[in-house]
């Protein structure tokens, strides 16, 4: 990758904290990342990661705390969304297919919705053309537009959510587990809706999920987090193929893998469960569960060190 | 062939359709719709069923029981009754439909406010109705119409006052349950105001509830300028008024039963269309009672 | 002949129906389906949402909602007792002594306002036939707290000071409290993280051991299936529509479409593609199930037989197919 190519997205140090009453709750703690044109970052971690933060903190639902967004080499951070024209830049698609869309609302509005409240388009007749091209573009039968959410099933919610995604012609997606709601056989079908989209349309992609084989199939980049740092990162083969942090691997290790040989694999066990996100103590957050864990980890904090070229681990034990 | 924009017009038809479709299925509600009809009706061509002047003229002897003449019978100064019921009904709804609509729509912005946005404006406003709240209702509404004078227009203001808390805290607690759902954030991700957002995506899925509770409050209104008016305090004679018109009759209960039981059938006939409709509006309006 | 098979089998299932009935409405939740699980055997049932996996489930607790579902059954043998024919109050002591369930959600299979403890010694208390005293009785609460890996020290802790896996561990506590025979797992991991699902799993496995259960695991992940069970059941639309052992199941021997479909369309971090491959369509409305195979509408190798007969079974060494292509119907 030519270095002179500005990234899409770019995340400079960012923070953002929660004030709760124990103390500050570190949901994202100096993320680093970037991603080009036409690729996707995959970020992985388990519940209480900040990762869905990270996500909702980029589109613009959280201000951050400290750190900047750069959006195509402009930083966003402290801009007003709406007036500086972002919401069509970037869109997100939301987790759950069922809460995510207004109850009340017909098919055919909620994908007008963002057309509207951007005012894209002159007249009602162009926008209702733009919303068959988008239900066409995304499976949905088009004699659905006049029916609620409630009345249409999971994966056909999930595409309403990507087709209203997809409305403002958005650059950037963020896709906040697009498909974890999801039965198997339709995870299958919107996944490979979302890669489509993606060789048509030229879309970025932020892919935060906590399925590891879901972002294998979908990521060129790889994010692991943990506790609101990034633990390891680098393209989806180093990542799955050289697993460099303790944490990684007990992930791999621990997940179900569907083959009859893995039906005798030793699983590496970790101890404990994910620490406490408030006030954490320096040095590295996965010490308290690390079997390599000593002393100097957590005298302080770790900068990501290069393992092979673009694979970076925070961890002491590849000095 | 229709064009797009026909198309696009007719779902938006059809939507209307269908909630009056559901509606027509329920039976109570059907029969809450026409008496109300009925009743609102006879509020409108009250001068056209019977001329106003009836109300005053003592055209009859007091109290008697109901005739041709007197199809109510007549009250104990001799007044036909069938006229002060006919035009006590405008009163009656007015106060009634008046002081919960305002209330609710002054109510309902202040609490969709609080809730919303939480923070100071929430903390001052709430600890304000909770004051409010420590002053028995009925000491509230007598105290403010004491303040502002007897009257008709008075009492409206007043019980539409003493609402306002009410419906704020109730539609407060709906929105805030709403604010956490996705679809806000997903409508702030797309830069919705919020505004907008109150308006198109928090309120609308607040309308059932608030609904049910709108019809409970009219009927609750109209009992209420009754008994105010039976007090002495809203409505003042010689205007006709159901409360006002069951006050006077207090007397001659046992003397002349239709005196009390007729303009009270009118409250109780009410209120109850009012309801039954209320429920009937609410279950039609949610598309996911559909089935 | 069957005293023989009592001791052999755990729970024996012949033609299970459950239909729900609501407003004037049908709902076919499970269409006629055997099995027989071993004793000290686990058998995994695999299916989609609405295949009929967790119905199957409360149908061998017998914790149907009464008002609205009915169960049409051959028979159902715990151990060898038809619980069909038993009275409610003699069901009512086999749940916990002889077959027990841990829910999906352990955030809502607790009662957030009883302590763990308390919780534990209710299970224990109804099953009491024993007469133990209140000291042997808070010594066993103890037991069924280290058993699971929690400090006993932590019985008058309340659902909410724990996390999410160690509520599912209190959970598992109380369904093994009495030593139950049959352990129903109703998606136990489904709400965990990975690494906290992989501790629990080996956690059941542990205790599967040690107490010589026999073991059903409900669930839609086909890795926790292969890890644990020794049979494997694939449901679609209430119908068991392939079983046998797992190396059936999961060996490149024939297949019925759909546990194929279900196996491509799993994304697999072995796998070099891209793309997945997806069984178009959806799951049938079970108010209104399709003619036929239940699976045609969406199956790729769909005749013209599958959409008029039900299929029959194929069956080769326990490995049975319910499936025209192989059932014989095929010209």
């Amino acid at each position: 990758m030519s270095v002179e190519v500005t990234p899409v997205v770019e995340t400079v140090d960012l923070k953002k904290y929660y004030k709760t009453k124990k103390g500050d709750l570190h949901a994202v703690d100096g993320i680093n990342l970037k991603i080009y044109r036409g690729q996707t970052l995959g970020v992985v971690g388990e519940s209480g990661c900040g990762k869905s933060t990270l996500g909702r903190t980029i589109i613009g639902l959280h201000k951050p705390t400290a750190g900047q967004i750069l959006f195509q080499g402009r930083d966003i951070s402290r801009m007003k969304r709406k007036k500086d024209g972002l919401c069509t830049k970037m869109s997100m698609i939301f987790q759950d297919p069922y809460a995510s869309l207004n109850p009340r609302m017909c098919v055919a509005d909620l994908i007008a919705d963002p057309m509207r409240i951007n005012h894209l388009y002159g007249s009602r007749q162009e926008q209702y053309q733009r919303v068959e091209e988008l239900m066409d573009i995304v499976g949905l039968a088009r004699r659905v537009a006049g029916a609620y959410p409630h009345e249409l099933d999971g994966g056909r919610r999930q595409r309403i959510g990507i087709a209203r995604a997809l409305a403002v012609d958005p650059e950037f997606i963020v896709c906040d587990e697009p498909v974890s709601a999801l039965d198997v056989s339709i995870q299958a079908q919107i996944l490979n809706l979302l890669m489509d989209l993606q060789d048509e349309l030229g879309l970025t992609y932020l892919f935060v999920t906590h399925n590891l084989s879901v972002v294998k199939h979908i990521s060129d980049q790889i994010m692991v987090t943990y506790l609101g740092r990034c633990v390891e990162m680098g393209s989806s083969d180093q990542i799955f193929e050289n697993p460099c942090h303790p944490y990684t691997k007990a992930l791999l290790s621990a997940l179900p893998e569907v083959s009859l040989e893995a039906r005798n694999k030793k699983v590496e066990l970790l101890k404990g469960e994910i620490g406490n996100p408030i006030n954490p103590k320096p040095g590295c957050r996965f010490a308290s569960r690390c079997p390599h864990c000593t002393e100097a980890c957590l005298a302080g904090d770790l900068d990501p060190r290069e393992v092979e070229p673009g694979h970076q681990v925070s961890c002491l034990l590849y000095e | 062939m229709k064009t797009k924009g026909q198309e696009k017009q007719s779902i938006k038809r059809g939507r209307g359709y269908e909630i009056w479709g559901l509606f027509k299925r329920n039976k109570p509600a059907m029969v809450g719709l026409a008496l109300l009809a009925f009743i609102a009706l006879v509020a409108i061509f009250a001068d056209v069923i019977v001329p106003e002047e009836l109300c005053y003229t003592f055209s009859g002897a007091p109290l008697e029981t109901p005739s041709i003449e007197h199809p109510f019978g007549t009250d104990n100064l001799g007044r036909d009754l069938f006229a002060r019921v006919v035009h006590g009904s405008r009163v009656s709804l007015l106060i009634g439909f008046g002081a919960t609509i305002l209330s609710l729509a002054v109510g309902a912005f202040i609490g969709a406010a609080c809730g919303y946005f939480g923070g100071v404006l929430d903390n001052v406003v709430m600890r304000i109705f909770d004051v409010i709240a420590c002053i028995p209702g009925m000491l509230l509404i007598l105290v403010l119409v004491m303040a502002l004078g007897r009257g008709t227009e008075n009492l409206l203001y007043a019980l539409m006052i003493s609402g306002v808390p009410g419906y704020a805290r109730f539609v407060r607690a709906t929105v805030i349950n709403l604010t956490d759902m996705e679809y806000v954030q997903c409508a702030k991700s797309y830069g919705t105001s919020n505004f907008t957002i109150i308006l198109r995506h928090v309120l609308p899925n607040a309308l059932g509830p608030i609904i049910i509770m709108l019809a409970g409050s009219v009927s609750g209104t109209i009992l209420a300028a009754a008994s105010y008016s039976f007090m002495g305090f809203g409505v003042q004679q010689p205007a006709p008024e159901w409360g006002a018109i069951i006050a006077a009759s207090r007397q001659f209960m046992r003397l002349a039963p239709h005196f009390a039981v007729l303009p009270g059938m009118a409250i109780v006939i009410t209120a109850m269309s009012i309801n039954l409709m209320g429920d009937g509006l609410r279950d039609a309006l949610d598309p996911r009672l559909k089935d | 002949m069957s005293e023989q098979n009592n001791k052999k089998n755990a729970v024996e299932v012949e033609n299970l129906y459950v239909e729900y009935h609501s407003g004037g409405q049908v709902v076919k939740a499970v269409n006629g389906i055997s099995f027989t699980l071993e004793k000290g055997h686990t058998l995994g049932l695999v299916g989609e949402t609405g295949a009929g996996k967790t119905s199957t489930a409360l149908a061998l607790m017998r914790l149907l909602p009464d008002r609205v579902s009915h169960m049409r059954c051959g028979v159902i043998r715990l151990k060898g007792d038809n619980i069909m024919e038993l009275p409610e109050s003699h069901m009512n002591l086999m749940r916990g002594s002889i077959i027990s369930m841990i829910f999906q959600d352990p955030m809502t299979a607790l009662n957030p306002i009883m302590t763990v403890g308390d919780q534990i010694l209710e299970a224990l208390k109804i099953h009491n036939a024993e007469g133990l005293s209140k000291e042997q009785l808070n010594r066993k609460v103890d037991e069924a707290l280290e058993l699971v890996g929690i400090p006993a020290s932590r019985k008058n802790d309340y659902p909410l000071q724990f996390s999410g896996g160690m509520k599912q561990r209190v959970v598992i506590a109380i369904a093994l409290a009495c030593s139950p025979d049959i352990l129903i797992a109703d998606e136990p991991t489904t709400a965990l993280d990975v690494t906290i699902q992989a501790q629990v799993l080996a956690l059941i496995d542990v205790l599967k051991q040690r107490l010589g259960m026999s073991m059903i695991m409900i669930s839609h992940d086909l890795g926790v299936v292969v890890k644990t069970c020794d049979d494997v059941g694939i449901m679609y639309a209430g119908e068991l529509v392939e079983y046998g052992s797992v190396e059936q199941i999961y060996g490149d021997g024939p297949h019925h479409p759909y546990t194929q479909g279900l196996f491509g369309a799993i994304p697999n971090i072995r796998s070099k593609s891209r793309r997945l491959t997806s069984i178009e369509g959806l799951m049938p409305d079970p108010t209104d199930l399709p003619k036929g195979c239940k699976f045609s509408p969406r199956c790729a190798k769909c005749m013209e037989i599958c959409r008029v007969t039900a299929p029959g079974e194929w069956e080769q060494d326990g490995h049975r197919i319910k499936c025209h292509l192989y059932g014989g119907y095929t010209e």
